[in-house]
């Protein structure tokens, strides 16, 4: 018989926000990355001025967790999962200031000529939204099996950010007037290998829930 | 169920205690009714073991084991081996009044003598032959002193016990214990009658007293479990067998990733 039914519905309020927290920033990802292909300064400063709605959130789920923590005492997995939520949405909302440094950047090239045509950052954008949605997903889910599969998944994050890294770098030394424009999509791309290893850190916090263990996964090789 | 202590049982800050007090196979009967079910089970020197679990599991009649209270009980029949030091209490050999002096309880309500003060704390030493008044002052002041009491009654030595509030109270019966110099001091709920701030004295209390003396504590209060203790046990019910000893092991894990799915079930409310 469950008996306490109140603090437990409270318990998966905070998951649920926790959910909502990621697809806001599920959103900043791929708009930021959007602006930068379409040259679209508005939808650029959409995500700046939304990412302090990101800010509040986390705030708001954090004051959740500080309420439950001090008036009912939480034990066990049911403690675990608040202390994850806690580290989780502080993960999340550094993953929103990711999106957001890569619309400041956006803003910043304005209507530079592009450098060139933009493939492999918008599949490193598409692969982080894709860990980022499936590691919260483990969340609610309460998955640790899955949750380490994500974490060896960054590889290919970081596989495409050395990618990008090697072709701006030969732009660079081929034509130095490049330097300026290769620079910033060289942040752009790093903005995004940050996110992937912050969805590791979620993992992380996923399987602590779980099995009770602080656990180092994977280390990212940035 | 086999808990006795090993260095994977016990956490890093209880490492190298050595077994106080041990329970092997013990099954213990009123009559007909079996309360505590083939437990075994070592309980660290120097440190605070929790008993928790529901109403009726066993916890009062396994704490009562240590001192042979249960004796008290009529048709009560104990199977197996209780020991003190590696010595089984349950021998024929055993002064039972001798082994209450080296284990002493402490009970759910205050329950001092209707006496004075000085008089609840003399009573034991005395009863046991000591009988110099400069010794008695001596021994008074010592417990009180350790039983965090001294400063609030030493200038009321001759009033009465009754006087005193419920949380000087059960500290007066604290120091009554410690007046008879007991190894291990069994409390049986000791905080359920006190308010808050008497309950986190008493906590306080016996987190020094720990530090020369072997605490067993019953506790429905789990969060009180959590704060004070140093190992836990979780005994239950199933169905309608009572006394079954779950999981035994550092407080720390215990209510933070508790093995056993019934423990968690327990600590988390999910059934009581």
């Amino acid at each position: 018989m469950e008996i306490r039914t109140t603090f437990h519905k409270k318990l998966r309020e905070i998951q649920d926000e926790v959910l909502v927290m990621g697809s806001m920033a599920e959103k900043a990802l791929m708009y930021s990355v959007k602006a930068l292909k379409e040259r679209d300064l508005e939808l650029a400063q959409r995500v700046v001025t939304d990412d302090l709605k990101v800010n509040k959130k986390r705030f708001e789920i954090e004051e959740k967790c500080i309420q439950l923590i001090a008036t009912q005492q939480p034990m066990a997995s049911d403690l675990r999962t608040i202390i994850s939520a806690l580290n989780i949405v502080g993960e999340v909302e550094r993953i929103g200031d990711h999106a957001e440094g890569t619309a400041k950047i956006v803003l910043m090239i304005g209507d530079e000529p592009p450098l060139k045509p933009l493939i492999d950052i918008p599949r490193m954008m598409e692969k982080t939204v894709d860990m980022l949605h499936r590691s919260l997903d483990t969340f609610v889910k309460g998955d640790a099996d899955t949750a380490r599969k994500i974490v060896t998944e960054d590889d290919e994050v970081d596989n495409l950010y050395d990618q990008v890294f090697r072709e701006l770098l030969t732009f660079m030394a081929e034509d130095p007037r490049t330097i300026t424009r290769a620079t910033r999509l060289i942040w752009v791309a790093h903005n995004l290998e940050r996110s992937a290893d912050r969805v590791t850190n979620i993992c992380e916090r996923v399987v602590y829930m779980v099995t009770g263990k602080m656990e180092e996964i994977g280390a990212s090789r940035y | 169920m086999n808990m006795k202590l090993s260095p994977d049982l016990l956490s890093d800050a209880l490492a190298g205690k050595k077994a106080r007090l041990g329970a092997t196979g013990v099954n213990l009967f009123y009559g007909d009714f079996q309360a505590l079910r083939n437990i075994t089970l070592e309980i660290p020197e120097c440190a605070i073991t929790a008993i928790i679990g529901p109403s009726g599991c066993g916890k009062s009649s396994f704490l009562r084991l240590f001192n042979r209270m249960n004796d008290l009980i009529t048709g009560a029949r104990v199977e197996g081996q209780v020991e003190l030091d590696g010595i089984n209490i349950y021998d024929k050999s055993i002064d039972v009044v001798e082994l209450r002096k080296r284990v002493g309880m402490v009970f759910q309500k205050p329950n001092p003598f209707p006496l004075s003060v000085f008089e609840n704390v003399a009573y034991g030493p005395r009863r046991h032959g000591r009988h110099n008044r400069g010794e008695l002052e001596e021994i008074v002041e010592k417990s009180l002193r350790q039983a965090a009491l001294w400063d609030e009654v030493k200038d009321k030595l001759g009033q009465s016990a009754l006087a005193l509030s419920g949380g000087q109270q059960q500290r007066l019966c604290i120091a009554r214990v410690l007046a008879v110099e007991p190894e291990v001091i069994l409390m049986d709920e000791p905080c359920s009658a006190l308010d808050p701030v008497a309950t986190l004295k008493i906590e306080d209390l016996m987190r020094s007293l720990a530090e020369n003396y072997t605490i067993i504590i019953v506790t429905h209060n789990m969060q009180q479990a959590a704060r004070v203790s140093d190992m836990a046990a979780f005994l239950m019910m199933e169905g309608d067998r009572a006394g079954v000893l779950v999981e035994y092991g550092p407080t720390s894990d215990i209510f933070t990733n508790p093995k056993d799915k019934r423990t968690e079930d327990y600590i988390t409310g999910r059934f009581g």
